[in-house]
């Protein structure tokens, strides 16, 4: 029976004004004939044209999904088996500083991250290139899944398990065929969640890359330092919308799904 | 004798606390409350009983200001308050899920209102401890909400609600969370608060009981309107329809056409039965379809014949063991069921009467309501 | 067995790539720097035994803090990142309370569009939304060229390159993380709360102050956390939409390590900002704590 009040409608429109506006406004002038902002010289999709001939753009792109592919999977691996740890195996020795080096790199500043990173490389002598950037993002990235993973994990009832292994399960098989079916959207969204974060990355893949393995980042940052750029507006708008409708179609998914469930839960108590 | 009832409403000299002229409230399409009119005296403990769905907490929240009439007017005291918001109205409420601030202590939330008229400091204290002692929760003060039982966070409300001393204090069904027992004991306190306080208490529950227990007066509620207003006992004893009687405790209804009698009616129902007699129905009902409405209590069973005005025969298929009562379900030759309900004197293994055994079932000719109607 | 093995696994890689890095930068704040490859000394030989290890601990020294202790660069990059941090967590706070309480308030079926749009700009690329507000604060850029064509002003402000730019890259990227919060915090609140608050003689400006702010103030606190933390350490917005004026301690980071190579200094730099965040790390987990305990 709620309506929206003047004030709050107020503020929410300014709000998401706020926060679109810009995009909007970047995705507009990816389509300006002109190279200058300034102007607006009529519709053209030159820039797109122009940045699919650019050579060091594809490359980077490449790498940059490379990357984001693999650390989120490595991550997802590790940050699954971290979250279980944290909320299932009890106590252990040094428990405090796992879970402490789980949360840590949450709000470590990226630079300090990057920076020491980079010297561990250094150190131990391992040539900086892709390899060592999908070591950075997994580390990193693996935490961001973790948390995802454990608070699906926490509001999880442990009695299926014990179910499970009531039934004959041995604990992996419990894992295997009960837990990770359950927690397996949680799962998917840490994936997710950990190749958006690793395709997005300047500051630690800055530190930790080498020659060879630029990423799209890196190359957009060093394009866009000195001004604005027709062709890193198209890139943007390619960008915005992958992930507009990658969100969009989620949401629509989850909640197809929750309509079906409601509908087939009222069909089940009618029956009953 | 006369002057000890309590029964403002029957004296058309007393002037309403509370007047509902003509009320209707609609959410869309939808009509919570249908025309409605009704008087609430002062120092009365009114009960709203109805199903979800019926109004009554519709009506309860236009008292509070939560919401307001699409037509006709609510008086309180002579006054239209209908646009009056809910923080300038004498009146308070108890919510049905406390609505006690989780960020407060108990102190502070009895405080809260008070805090809100501007009184001096001292006198707020005075008023609070006063709730607190009102509500025996002198030791727990300082507490948090969660830091205390059901039982307590509902007497806190309580206290809450009462502090500023409203002329009207509304009670969403106040006991609703508390088990069984705890439900009970509150009942009566919250009858002697009533008492010693002289508030005005309005009552919206879904348990019968519970307003038959507590309430001077019950409104039973169907569809956005007033079904039947009266004390709990009329309510009982002479429901005034069919609705209303079947609402109300446990009832057998027998549908069946209504002849006239040498005093009141008799119906005839079923086939190769006798027509049941009630003496004390209105002669009016003759010719009419009716059901005949009779509490379990009110049936006598026995093994012989006896002799009385209503016997039916029928076969004992199910005995309800309740401690101090039992009901027996008893199926007639027409496939009808009916309940009797004895009340255990003697031990269940002296029992005469069990299983699969023919019984006889009588009713004096007083004891059935005929009510218009079908069922 | 299985239990240790999937105890050890993640443990290991966070030791080997999280605390030992971490460790070395430690150990490197204590260099001295040197035309080398790598650009420090003294080097660990491992090769001397323990003999060689107390040479080692005798070489380091705390040289480079004193350093930036003395240059004044430093302390006031420190400062200014301290100064804009605290106040475009407020700005930020002033924005996003109000987006967060109207998501809260607004009817039914419209919450899961809402949150979605506010998460919707988590997904898309920090760099482009920073980069987005270069073509609109630049001197001919759609802001002053609006404002020009509206007969605001009469000749372009400088926004780009100044801190003014800065807060506002700051204030748009971050406000999810103060909205999100605020409106779980919100969302959570009972309406009948609020009407006994009338009910007890609260006008709704008196029941939005005494009890909705109030109960939302976990929300607002890990808000305010969420923003503040990260933006001490922030390098893309400064570097994109700051000027040569704007001091912030990751920038400063990022250029003594590329630019002047000097890596004893930034080490010690990063380890005094480390030392900076602990104590509102601490805090925040104290409230998280405090939050979840709540809702139990």
């Amino acid at each position: 029976m709620r309506r929206f009040s003047w004030f709050n409608a107020t503020s929410l429109t300014l709000g998401f004004a706020f926060l679109y506006l810009p995009m909007i406004i970047l995705v507009v002038y990816s389509f300006n004939a002109s190279r200058l902002v300034t102007v607006w010289a009529g519709f053209s999709t030159k820039w797109y044209g122009e940045l699919f001939q650019n050579k060091d753009f594809l490359n980077a792109a490449w790498v940059t999904i490379k990357v984001a592919f693999f650390a989120s999977t490595f991550a997802t691996v590790l940050g699954t088996m971290a979250a279980y740890v944290l909320v299932r195996a009890g106590r252990f020795p040094g428990r405090t500083l796992f879970s402490g080096m789980i949360y840590a790199p949450l709000v470590m500043p990226e630079v300090i991250t990057g920076l020491s990173l980079l010297l561990l490389f250094i150190g131990i002598g391992l040539d900086r290139g892709i390899v060592t950037v999908i070591l950075a993002h997994t580390t990193f990235a693996m935490c961001y899944v973790s948390v995802v993973v454990s608070s699906r994990l926490v509001s999880f009832d442990q009695s299926l398990e014990e179910a499970a292994l009531d039934l004959g399960c041995t604990p992996f098989e419990a894992f295997r065929l009960v837990t990770l079916p359950i927690i397996a959207p949680a799962v998917i969204s840490g994936w997710l969640l950990a190749f958006t974060l690793s395709l997005d990355d300047l500051v630690i893949a800055s530190f930790t890359t080498g020659p060879g393995a630029t990423t799209l980042p890196i190359k957009v940052f060093s394009a866009v330092r000195l001004g604005v750029s027709p062709e890193i507006n198209a890139l943007s708008t390619i960008m915005i919308g992958i992930v507009t409708f990658g969100v969009i179609t989620a949401s629509l998914i989850s909640k197809h799904t929750a309509v079906k469930q409601a509908r087939e839960e009222r069909a089940a108590e009618r029956s009953a | 004798m006369a002057q000890s009832v309590f029964a403002p409403w029957e004296d058309s000299q007393q002037k309403p606390l509370i007047e509902f002229v003509n009320v209707t409230k609609r959410f869309g399409d939808f009509t919570a409350i249908d025309n409605l009119s009704q008087k609430i005296f002062e120092r009365e403990f009114f009960a709203l009983l109805g199903p979800s769905g019926c109004g009554k907490t519709t009506m309860m929240r236009m008292l509070g200001g939560f919401e307001t009439p699409t037509e006709g007017k609510i008086l309180l005291a002579g006054q239209d308050i209908g646009n009056v918001p809910p923080n300038k109205r004498a009146v308070n409420m108890m919510f049905q899920s406390y609505a006690l601030f989780p960020h407060l202590s108990v102190w502070e939330n009895i405080a809260f209102g008070l805090k809100r008229e501007g009184q001096p400091k001292d006198q707020i204290a005075a008023r609070v401890d006063e709730m607190l002692r009102l509500t025996r929760l002198e030791k727990f003060a300082r507490r948090k909400p969660h830091q205390i039982s059901g039982g307590q966070r509902q007497r806190v409300a309580l206290a809450r609600s009462l502090a500023k001393a409203p002329k009207l204090l509304l009670l969403d069904e106040p006991l609703g969370a508390l088990d069984k027992k705890l439900r009970h004991e509150t009942q009566f306190e919250l009858m002697d608060i009533q008492e010693s306080t002289g508030t005005t208490f309005v009552i919206v529950t879904h348990d019968q009981e519970e307003a038959m227990t507590v309430a001077s007066r019950v409104a039973v509620m169907d569809h956005g309107k007033i079904v039947q207003v009266s004390t709990p006992d009329v309510i009982y004893e002479a429901p005034n329809s069919v609705y209303v009687a079947d609402f109300i405790g446990d009832v057998n209804l027998i549908e069946g056409n209504a002849t006239k009698a040498e005093s009141g009616v008799q119906i005839t129902w079923g086939e190769n039965t006798a027509p049941l007699v009630s003496t004390n129905s209105d002669q009016a009902l003759a010719g009419k379809r009716v059901v005949l409405a009779l509490r379990p209590e009110k049936v006598s069973i026995s093994v012989e014949r006896p002799d009385a005005p209503n016997v039916l025969r029928g076969k004992v298929i199910d005995i309800a063991y309740l401690g101090n009562l039992s009901t027996y379900h008893v199926q007639l030759e027409t496939g009808t069921m009916v309940k009797a309900q004895i009340a255990n004197t003697r031990r269940v293994s002296r029992r005469q009467i069990t299983w699969e055994d023919s019984v006889w079932l009588s009713f004096s000719a007083t004891a059935a309501v005929v009510l218009e109607g079908g069922i | 067995m299985r239990r240790l093995a999937l105890i050890a696994f993640p443990y290991v890689w966070l030791l080997a790539l999280f605390l030992i890095p971490f460790a070395i930068v430690f150990k490197i704040s204590l260099s001295d720097a040197a035309i080398a490859r790598p650009p420090y000394l003294p080097l660990l030989e491992l090769s001397e035994g323990w003999d060689g290890f107390k040479a080692f601990l005798a070489e380091l020294d705390f040289e480079n803090y004193v350093f930036l202790t003395e240059d004044d660069l430093y302390w006031k990059a420190y400062l200014s990142s301290l100064k804009i941090a605290f106040f475009s967590t407020v700005i930020t706070l002033g924005v996003g309370y109000p987006i967060a309480y109207g998501m809260a308030r607004a009817p039914d079926e419209w919450r899961p569009t809402l949150l979605m749009l506010i998460i919707l700009p988590f997904w898309t690329s920090f760099l482009i939304r920073v980069y987005a507000w270069k073509g609109i604060l630049s001197n001919e850029g759609v802001l002053n060229q609006a404002l020009l064509g509206l007969g605001v002003i009469n000749e372009p402000l400088t926004i780009l390159n100044t801190n003014t730019a800065v807060y506002i890259g700051i204030v748009y990227t971050y406000l999810p993380f103060m909205v999100l919060p605020i409106y779980s915090a919100l969302e959570k609140l009972d309406d009948s709360l609020l009407e006994a608050a009338e009910d007890l003689g609260c006008s709704k400006i008196q029941a939005f102050w005494l009890v909705t702010f109030p109960l939302s103030r976990g929300g607002v606190l890990a808000g305010c956390f969420l923003v503040f933390i990260p933006v001490i350490g922030e390098f893309v917005i400064p570097s994109l939409l700051g000027g040569s004026g704007t001091l912030m301690i990751g920038k400063i980071l990022f250029e003594e390590f590329f630019a002047n190579r000097d890596w004893p200094v930034a080490s010690a730099v990063a380890v005094i900002l480390l030392l900076i965040l602990i104590v509102p790390i601490v805090l925040f987990q104290l409230n998280q704590q405090k939050q979840q305990e709540a809702e139990r």
